[in-house]
């Protein structure tokens, strides 16, 4: 009686043991790609909204601060979305029949909410407080990138947890001035560092095993 | 085994020994087993070949792709921003009203929180006399009644959907020829109501057509047994150094246990070892709350209190006693105990008389308190603040009357539910179908909204303006919090519209009592000024105050002389209540469902009953002996189990219901709860339990003798969580008699077990550099009471499980109440309350367990629990000598129902299956507290942060605080000698700690 397999079964079963060894390695590095890829995390990407608002025109062409709409940003865990009255405030005086802009006054007309698709959105398990932040001197632009030129919003950061790590672990690689907070353009001098430690110090920012508790972001 | 076997065994203990129930007493190899399986019912072997395979391929399947679910897309979210956002609004931040829980015609005063214009989470309000901060399990619970999606949302006729402008025009044009009248034909039936805008809107009503008649039915609050006392007593605990029970739960049940248990537990709280502390005796048939907080407890039976009392008063010299009956061995040891301790303690002791008790009774108590010199100063009687008739028996005896005679064409039923809850003997229902036009206000289309033609939804009192008195008559204003969510309206706006001032704001109608009231046009004259006592400039200014405030302070009846009603010309010549014989029973209405009204409560159905801690169904409590006297007594339960079903005979009546032996009953006493069996209670509370209602008679509908029991042989199946999570075999509760205590300052410390020196730890020391939060308990103060339990629910959106989750131990709740007994079962000599939360141990043993870092110490010392690390493993919840950490074996929480969702604290992150949970010393509060000291530059203020059950402990028994704060509250507590850590001889360094008991017990009758 012949032998069942051929002599090349041998190298097959060797492929097939490499193969699949080979398959897991790649399934787990797709996954951890596809994890971290902007994919999944929504960085960089555009969302519809029921108006195209740009923060470009607002803030770098007409000069508005952030706080004119972000009323309660600091104050509030929430930094506030504009109710259609602070829209209005303008638009009823200028580009009052723009197309564009037909939603807010139907908004108002109608006293029918907007209703917008937020752009930076953390997993519900997450508690992110907009008033500490501020206050203890991280700038809009640290995470949000620079919102004065982005004509449609998108989210500049991955908001990965190990991004916000990157922070809480080292925030004198990022504070500034709190009068500096609200200023798009800001750029870090060149002694960050050295200004980081001293602004950590002024402004009591706790240390690190603090900052990474889990229950400071998570409960 | 029997009682008298596990007597023997008890004697043979040394020392204090404390059981839980009558299975741990028994020991058996059962409940040995029980106890050791943390989740029972999740140990049993797959036994079913299919589910097996399926199971095993689902598990694969789940594995391969476990990797997978982590890079799923969030679903985008949206943001709704408002049109016109209110001023007062900042996104994010919550808002606080004050407003009123009206409850049996009484006010509940609180504080409502609002998380954009959802109000999530009830608090007292701290500067009402009715509350000074602290409310109830009922209180806590109720904004879950508003948010209930079985609530009714139709106006409805004959079963259709209606309008408001059609039923406001079918009520005038039934009105019209009743009107000419006088208004005969034409009858409402309320709730009890203290509402001063109510109560003007009926008087014009009234006044309009005087042949009107107003009936008030409340089972719970509104009955009384024996005829109504005269006058209400307002005690004043806080005065009295002996208090002495006439079956009165005065801490444990109704809206005056609030302030009362403050008042108590302030005497209870202790500084030094030789702090001198109150003194409460109990006579009562049924262990109660009150019973198991007593220095002195006497079981007699409900109708032998009578001549408790009447012994005790001739004792103490009253005169126009009549005579005493002849009263038990263990009364006659008593009364002469009693009387030297009342005389000793003159014009600092005060007699209290249970509700339940006929008028008879508070007449003695009354005449005690006159010749103690309590009257005037632990005791103030003063005219009741609820308006209407007060005997609602009579009342709607009264109505049923007249149905029946075909007097009655019009009846308006507000609130209440009488065809589930009236008096049996009654037969309400068959009297009011005989009504040609009945209409119902309810908030659910229930047993009574069924058999109306017109069912009206009614408004939660958190969508509704209105106003309320509480127990001392202070005005209470309701604020709503959030516009009808299903379109209810108020009886106030019916009446307005019966009364042709429809149309109008329940705002304005409100406003306009009072704005009238302020310039004095009112019928009842109000002295309205603000709490220094000075008048108000303008009425705008009155009304603003008041709404900030949630109560005009110069109505209270004790602020100045208090107008005492003079006592009856003859207290005491009053009827005795009638001689009674056989076996006694006693109707209780469930201390949560009450009469059914909350059974669609899913927070009050899990809550577990104080001391039986018997969830989701009503039982009958017997005494252990009387238990074996029937054959019905059980030791050789496991757990939960089937209990002994008894058919109750009563006057020809017959009920089912299950028996369950509870130390502490008085013997040959059946106690019944009522409230449970509803048909029409929405999907929590529909057919849940046995009515009770089909047993009771207006003639007594508290208690009675002539019962009898018949074994049935069928089983029923109660689920307690008396047993759930033993710390078996230890001393969890120190006790230490407060003459022993006096003397010896380390007599609680010597309770515990020898135990290693706190530096002997393998663990890396841990430092403090910032904050390091702890909590004291006291034990001296804690009635058991479960608030804290239902608060914890409220803030931290902890899931209902159901009576079969709960059977296999899977209950949620992060904060427990230990319930221990001492002595014997047929007479227990203490019953002990223990609050167990998570002990943010030092040494956590379910930190170094955990695979994943889910649990993990934070440098403010909580164990910080993170879900979305969890992955079930529970070896954490298996290490934890405590049993506090509560596993998500299933999806307990909701995430389909809307209107739930609405409830939930936003501050606080949903559990999804898989995933364990505990007390987190409600992190959310400390986080928002922290953010906001660090924005205004300041430290955080000792007492600035309060956990939930803190807060709402009406005894003040919990304490939080900052251990590295040495000014603080919690760190002198916890160096006082009566500090103990539970199970401290493990090693864990628990960070909360207990304030050990200490009773004062009197020399002469121990």
């Amino acid at each position: 009686m012949s032998q069942i397999f051929p002599r090349s079964a041998n190298a097959t079963a060797r492929l097939t043991i490499a193969g699949a060894l080979g398959f897991v390695i790649l399934l787990g590095w797709v996954v951890w790609t596809l994890m971290f890829s902007s994919w999944v995390t929504k960085q960089n990407e555009v969302v519809e909204q029921p108006v195209p608002f740009s923060h470009k025109h607002h803030v770098s062409g007409v000069g508005l601060d952030c706080r004119y709409c972000h009323t309660s940003v600091e104050n509030s865990e929430f930094a506030g979305i504009p109710p259609t009255k602070t829209c209005m405030n303008c638009h009823s005086q200028i580009w009052t029949n723009a197309p564009m802009l037909e939603p807010v006054r139907a908004s108002l007309r109608d006293n029918k909410n907007l209703t917008w698709i937020r752009v930076n959105d953390l997993p519900d398990f997450v508690y992110f407080s907009h008033e500490i932040h501020v206050h203890q001197g991280v700038g809009c632009a640290t995470c949000h990138g620079r919102v004065d030129q982005m004509a449609l919003t998108y989210q500049a950061a991955p908001l990965l947890m190990g991004w916000c790590l990157d922070c809480h672990r080292a925030p004198e690689k990022y504070l500034r001035p709190r009068d500096q907070v609200f200023n798009m353009a800001y750029e870090a001098p060149a002694n960050q560092i050295e200004l980081g430690l001293r602004l950590k110090k002024e402004y009591g920012v706790a240390d690190v095993r603090h900052m990474t508790s889990c229950s400071i972001c998570h409960r | 085994m029997t009682l008298d076997d596990i007597r023997t065994k008890l004697n043979g203990l040394e020392g204090r020994a404390y059981w839980r129930s009558l299975e741990e007493l028994s020991g058996t190899p059962d409940f040995q087993q029980y106890l050791h399986q943390e989740f029972p019912a999740n140990a049993a072997e797959f036994t079913d070949p299919a589910g097996r395979r399926q199971f095993l391929k689902l598990m694969g399947a789940s594995l391969a792709l476990a990797g997978v679910s982590a890079c799923t897309r969030q679903p985008p979210e949206k943001l709704v921003p408002y049109v016109t956002q209110p001023e007062e609004i900042i996104p994010g931040r919550p808002l606080f009203y004050a407003t009123s829980m009206p409850i049996g015609g009484v006010g509940m005063p609180l504080l409502a929180e609002n998380h954009m214009g959802r109000p999530t989470k009830l608090e007292g309000n701290p500067e009402h006399p009715a509350s000074l901060g602290a409310t109830d399990v009922l209180a806590q619970a109720s904004v879950l009644n508003l948010y209930d999606p079985d609530r009714s949302r139709n106006i409805l006729n004959l079963g259709n959907e209606a309008t408001w402008p059609t039923l406001t025009a079918a009520l005038q044009t039934a009105l019209a020829p009743l009107r000419s009248a006088g208004g005969a034909g034409f009858r409402i039936l309320t709730e009890p109501i203290s509402s001063p805008t109510v109560i003007d809107q009926m008087e014009t009503l009234m006044t309009a057509s005087p042949q009107v008649k107003w009936h008030q039915w409340d089972p719970v609050y509104g009955t009384v047994q024996g005829g109504a006392p005269d006058a209400q007593a307002i005690y004043h605990l806080d005065k009295a150094d002996v208090v002495v029970s006439l079956d009165a739960d005065f801490l444990g049940f109704g809206p005056t246990a609030i302030r009362n248990t403050k008042d108590f537990s302030s005497r209870r709280r202790m500084g030094t070892p030789t702090d001198a502390l109150n003194r409460l005796y109990v006579v009562e048939p049924s262990l109660t709350l009150t019973g198991a907080n007593a220095d002195h407890r006497l079981t007699i039976k409900a109708r032998d209190v009578y001549g408790f009392a009447t012994a005790l008063a001739s004792a103490l010299g009253v005169a126009g006693v009549p005579a005493a009956p002849a009263v038990s061995d263990d009364a006659g040891r008593w009364i002469p105990v009693l009387v030297d301790d009342l005389r000793a303690h003159h014009g600092r002791a005060v007699v209290v008389a249970g509700d339940h008790q006929p008028a008879a009774v508070h007449a003695l108590a009354r005449a005690i308190n006159d010749a103690i010199g309590g009257t005037g100063t632990t005791v103030v009687y003063a005219a009741p603040v609820v308006a209407t008739p007060r005997d609602g028996i009579a009342s709607l005896r009264e109505l049923v009357t007249d149905m029946n005679a075909g007097a009655v064409q019009l009846l308006l039923i507000v609130g209440t539910n009488p065809v589930f809850t009236a008096p049996a003997d009654l037969d309400f229902l068959t009297a009011l179908k005989k009504v040609p036009l009945r209409i119902h206000l309810g908030q659910q289309d229930d047993e009574t909204g069924d058999e109306c033609q017109w069912h009206v939804p009614e408004a939660h009192y958190l969508e509704s303006w209105g106003d309320v008195r509480a127990f001392d008559g202070t005005v209470s204003l309701i604020q709503p919090l959030i516009e009808p969510l299903y379109g209810g309206h108020s009886f106030l706006e019916v009446l307005a519209s019966i009364n042709g001032v429809g149309g109008q704001s329940t705002q304005d109608l409100v406003k306009g009592y009072w704005t009238k009231a302020f310039n004095g046009q009112t019928k009842t004259k109000w002295t309205l000024q603000d709490r220094e006592g000075r008048p108000f400039p303008t009425v705008d200014a009155f009304w603003r105050q008041a709404l900030y405030d949630g109560f005009l302070a110069s109505t209270s009846l004790l602020t100045g002389a208090v107008p005492t009603p003079a006592a009856p010309a003859t207290p005491l010549s009053l009827t005795p209540p009638p001689a009674m014989t056989g076996l006694e029973i006693i109707f209780q209405p469930d201390p949560y469902i009450l009469d059914g009204r909350n059974a669609n409560n899913g927070w009050l159905q899990e809550t577990p009953k104080p001391l039986s801690k018997v969830t989701w169904d009503a039982i009958a409590y017997v005494s252990p002996r009387t238990a074996e006297r029937f054959g019905v007594m059980s030791f050789q339960r496991s757990g939960n189990g089937d209990l002994p079903l008894v058919e109750i005979q009563y006057r020809g009546r017959k009920a089912k219901m299950a028996i369950w032996p509870l130390p502490g009953t008085a013997d040959d006493v059946v106690v019944v709860h009522f409230g449970y069996g509803r048909t029409r209670a929405g999907r929590v509370g529909t057919k849940v339990g046995q009515n009770l209602f089909t047993l009771r008679t207006s003639a007594a509908p508290w208690f009675d003798g002539g019962v009898e029991l018949h074994e049935t042989g069928e089983k029923y199946l109660i689920v307690s969580t008396q047993n759930h999570f033993a710390m078996e075999g230890r001393a969890p509760v120190r006790v230490v008699e407060a003459e022993e205590f006096a003397k010896n300052a380390k007599a609680v410390a010597e309770l515990g077990a020898e135990r290693p020196g706190p530096e002997v730890s393998l663990y890396k020391p841990f430092e403090y550099n910032g904050h390091k939060w702890g909590m004291a308990i006291d034990l001296n103060a804690c009635t058991g009471c479960n608030a804290c339990i239902t608060a914890c629910v409220a803030e931290n959106n902890i899931s209902v499980v159901g009576k079969d989750q709960v059977e296999r131990t899977r209950e949620m709740h992060w904060i427990r109440i230990d319930t221990y007994y001492e002595g014997d079962p047929s007479k227990p000599d203490g019953v002990y309350h223990q609050p167990v939360p998570c002990q943010q141990c030092e040494d956590a043993p379910c930190e170094v367990v955990c695979p994943v870092g889910a649990t993990v110490h934070s440098d403010e010392g909580l164990n910080d629990m993170v879900y979305n690390r969890c992955v079930g493993t529970r070896y954490c919840s298996n290490n934890c000598p405590y049993k506090v950490r509560r596993f998500n074996f299933l999806l307990y929480s909701d995430f389909t129902t809307p209107e739930l969702m609405a409830q939930r604290n936003p501050d606080v992150t949903i559990r999804s299956r898989g995933v364990m949970e505990k007390c987190t010393y409600c992190v959310q509060r400390i986080n928002h507290a922290r953010i906001d000291s660090k924005v205004q530059n300041r430290p955080i203020k000792d007492g600035e942060i309060k956990t939930a059950c803190q807060q709402v402990c009406p005894a003040d028994a919990i304490v939080f605080g900052d251990l590295n704060d040495p000014a603080s509250r919690v760190v002198a507590l916890k160096a006082q000698e009566r500090n103990y850590g539970l199970l401290e001889e493990t090693g864990t360094r628990p960070r909360t700690s207990y304030l050990a008991k200490v009773r004062n017990r009197n020399p002469a009758l121990s």
